[in-house]
């Protein structure tokens, strides 16, 4: 039933901002929905971790048609995390501008419309729900892209639109192959573990270009190199409550249909399925880490770390090691609580001093003490400095891929998230200490009389909300999550 | 049913098929934005044929459904929901300069219907005997015109029909392949493609409005070293 709730909640919520009773009204809603939801979500997570799951799978009825394991509720969490952090957010950086009643309506449905869609990607065990779910994620969140309606937010949101379902195009006919090698191999119940249990006896070619077609198809969504184009311009010109949304869950929940196909994929050792991960992850870290040196916008430098550390995560589930499937799950989490937390301080940033662009802003921490020591923490959290959640989970790939006997992995691997740490700490330190050398005379003038009253409350509690988890999963891992996490990697394998 | 009537419709279908992969060559060269819409339009009604006439075939009751489906969303709610959301000059306009020329266009486009009979014929010989006939592979060769429409063109209506031709083209190869498939998730991708026409039919009007032009593919001022660094004057000190 908690299933149906959770799906049903974000939609009644988008319904409920639509009526005309005020600003205050609607960010009230989302804020409680959000909320709402984490609540249950936990609670079905505490059941799960218990060993206790809610739903008997595989059984004819509704519940077929839903997943509530280990993999999928741990990304459950995280969206309903996120979501929350990020409607509380909301509250306060939307007002900023005072915009219309109107269009401020429609941010708050289409948020509430984007969060559904996140949430039903893990909870669907159909792989075609589950394609048409990802394509609702894009339709949702493009106007959420365009918001501002500058040009370059236009060009973003269209970048995004067409380079989204152009993937998903790809990835359709994947699902279809991938049904076609079900029904050619004796048919079955079209559901991840069905296809688990059809997986043997399915034609090797089908199944193998399914997979392909799909991992270039969603990867273009994962931001995956060659296909990552799209991402930083998108991730970058939304609003930032947006932008952590899209960096820190979206691109998780999308990497999770790629994952599911793992497990099926090693009935087909021939396939090498971990080898093009590991190769399209380690491409992906190396460019990233590269184009984080020259970005001249601080939220696009956060943007392209999203496409490092999905690389990241990719290229540790391609080592084929249980212990580097722990590390990449741990990767996962760590990556969504911090990206969401540094676009935070992006935004906070953006309302201290109104310009995205790196050059313009010195001194930061002078300006606002608030923006500029977030900044610093989420530069040093995301780079993965080491009392830090990312440092851990990193730490933990490395160390797996060493036992593994992945010299060269390792290696590059190591290096790539040095130049990376370097990129991000270079362009956060010139941002927040750096002493303005030729004051620009239009620039930093007008932007410092502007200086607003300071941060808004609530933008500064969501910040603190979101360092939380940052700080704790930094020095210690708990218990029933350490479970979840075993869970959630086993489910990787057959 | 006997063995003439299975010839027969074996080769209407193939026809539908071959009649498909033209309209494809035809979205990816036609200049003249209305001409792609309408092209568009063809190539839909070609595909429901083709479900209707595989139904017949293989007396699945499920492709009747499949191209019902087709024959309502695609050739009248698409264009009237694109009459409501997007501005009247998205039908106009006509594309002079695109990324390549149509002869250069139309020999990529050719190359890419051979290597898509290269890929399609052992994909479709591994499901099964039943499925060879031309389907699978004239689907991914849709698949593929549609992406590579995707790439050459500039204005907004070609681009949009880009999108839904390779939506075609998956579910020409789909109802080939994929025949059992529930109805229930083929209305979910009917509605899915109605919801990406109204998305971008709005994103369209927007760029109209704050841009003014329709030719959204040469927006192109986000890069790494574009108009953040000229915008500000101590970005090359």
């Amino acid at each position: 039933m908690s299933v149906v709730f959770i799906l049903a909640l974000p939609v009644v919520a988008a319904l409920l901002v639509l009526l005309p009773l005020g600003k205050r009204w609607m960010s009230g809603v989302t804020v409680a929905a959000c909320l709402g939801n984490l609540v249950v979500v936990a609670r079905l997570a505490w059941s799960v971790v218990g060993g206790t799951p809610p739903l008997r799978l595989g059984e004819p009825g509704w519940s077929q048609w839903f997943v509530a394991d280990g993999l999928s509720v741990l990304i459950l969490l995280l969206i309903a995390l996120v979501a929350t952090t990020a409607a509380i957010y909301s509250v306060g950086y939307m007002a900023h501008g005072n915009l219309q009643a109107r269009k401020l309506r429609l941010y708050y449905a289409n948020y509430n419309f984007f969060v559904f869609s996140m949430l039903a990607i893990p909870l669907l065990a159909e792989p075609t729900l589950v394609w048409i779910v990802v394509e609702l994620t894009t339709l949702c969140s493009a106007l959420l892209v365009a918001f501002e309606n500058t040009r370059e937010a236009l060009e973003a949101a269209w970048k995004y639109v067409v380079l989204s379902l152009m993937g998903a195009g790809v990835a359709l006919l994947g699902f279809l192959l991938l049904f076609a090698a079900m029904q050619a191999g004796g048919g079955g119940v079209y559901t991840w573990a069905g296809l688990i249990v059809a997986a043997p006896r399915m034609p090797p070619i089908l199944l193998q270009t399914a997979f392909l077609l799909i991992l270039i198809g969603l990867g273009t969504k994962v931001g995956l190199v060659p296909m990552h184009t799209w991402l930083p311009d998108a991730h970058s010109q939304a609003p930032s409550p947006v932008c952590a949304l899209l960096s820190g869950v979206e691109t998780t929940a999308i990497l999770y249909v790629i994952l599911r196909l793992f497990p099926v994929m090693q009935a087909v050792p021939q396939a090498h399925v971990e080898t093009w991960a590991l190769v399209l992850g380690l491409l992906s870290v190396g460019f990233a880490a590269f184009l984080l040196l020259q970005v001249h916008d601080y939220k696009r430098l956060f943007a392209f770390s999203t496409v490092e550390h999905m690389g990241i995560i990719l290229a540790a589930i391609g080592l084929g090691a249980s212990a580097a499937d722990y590390g990449a799950m741990q990767q996962i989490v760590n990556h969504s609580v911090t990206k969401s937390f540094c676009f935070f301080a992006a935004g906070a940033t953006l309302l201290t001093v109104h310009t995205r662009d790196i050059a313009a802003v010195r001194g930061l921490i002078r300006r606002s003490p608030a923006a500029g020591a977030a900044l610093v923490f989420g530069g040093l959290a995301i780079a993965g400095a080491p009392p830090l959640a990312v440092f851990l989970s990193e730490f933990a790939i490395l160390k797996a891929a060493l036992a593994q006997g992945q010299y060269l992995a390792t290696a590059l691997l190591a290096l790539f998230i040095a130049i990376a740490f370097f990129g991000v700490m270079l362009h956060v330190n010139r941002i927040v200490f750096g002493v303005a050398e030729h004051a620009g005379p239009q620039d930093s003038d007008s932007a410092a009389q502007r200086t607003g009253p300071g941060l808004p409350f609530s933008c500064g509690l969501a910040l603190i909300l979101a360092a939380v988890p940052v700080l704790v999963l930094g020095v210690y891992v708990p218990e029933p999550l350490h479970r979840l996490l075993t869970m959630a990697a086993a489910a990787l394998t057959r | 049913m006997s063995e003439a009537t299975q010839q027969l419709l074996d080769n209407l279908n193939a026809l539908a098929c071959g009649l498909f992969l033209l309209t494809g060559f035809g979205i990816v060269a036609t200049r003249q934005a209305r001409g792609c819409l309408l092209l568009f339009i063809v190539q839909s009604l070609l595909l429901a044929a083709s479900a209707a006439l595989l139904g017949m075939r293989y007396g699945s009751g499920h492709l009747y459904g499949v191209a019902l489906v087709n024959l309502v969303s695609k050739p009248i709610i698409v264009p009237w929901l694109l009459r409501r959301t997007s501005p009247a000059e998205v039908y106009t306009r006509r594309e002079i300069d695109q990324a390549l020329n149509i002869p250069v266009t139309l020999t990529i486009a050719l190359a890419l219907a051979v290597f898509a009979y290269f890929l399609g014929v052992p994909l479709a010989n591994a499901a099964g005997a039943e499925f060879r006939g031309p389907n699978v592979p004239i689907g991914i060769a849709g698949l593929l015109l549609g992406a590579f429409t995707l790439t050459v063109r500039r204005e907004a209506l070609p681009l949009l029909i880009g999108i839904l031709a390779m939506e075609n083209g998956a579910f020409l190869a789909g109802i080939s392949i994929a025949r059992d498939l529930d109805m229930l998730i083929e209305l979910a991708i009917a509605t899915d493609g109605l919801i990406i026409v109204f998305i971008m039919g709005v994103l369209v009007r927007a760029v109209q409005q704050h841009v003014g032009t329709t030719a959204v593919g040469e927006l192109a001022s986000l890069r790494e070293r574009g108009v953040e660094s000229s915008a500000s004057p101590e970005a090359n000190p």
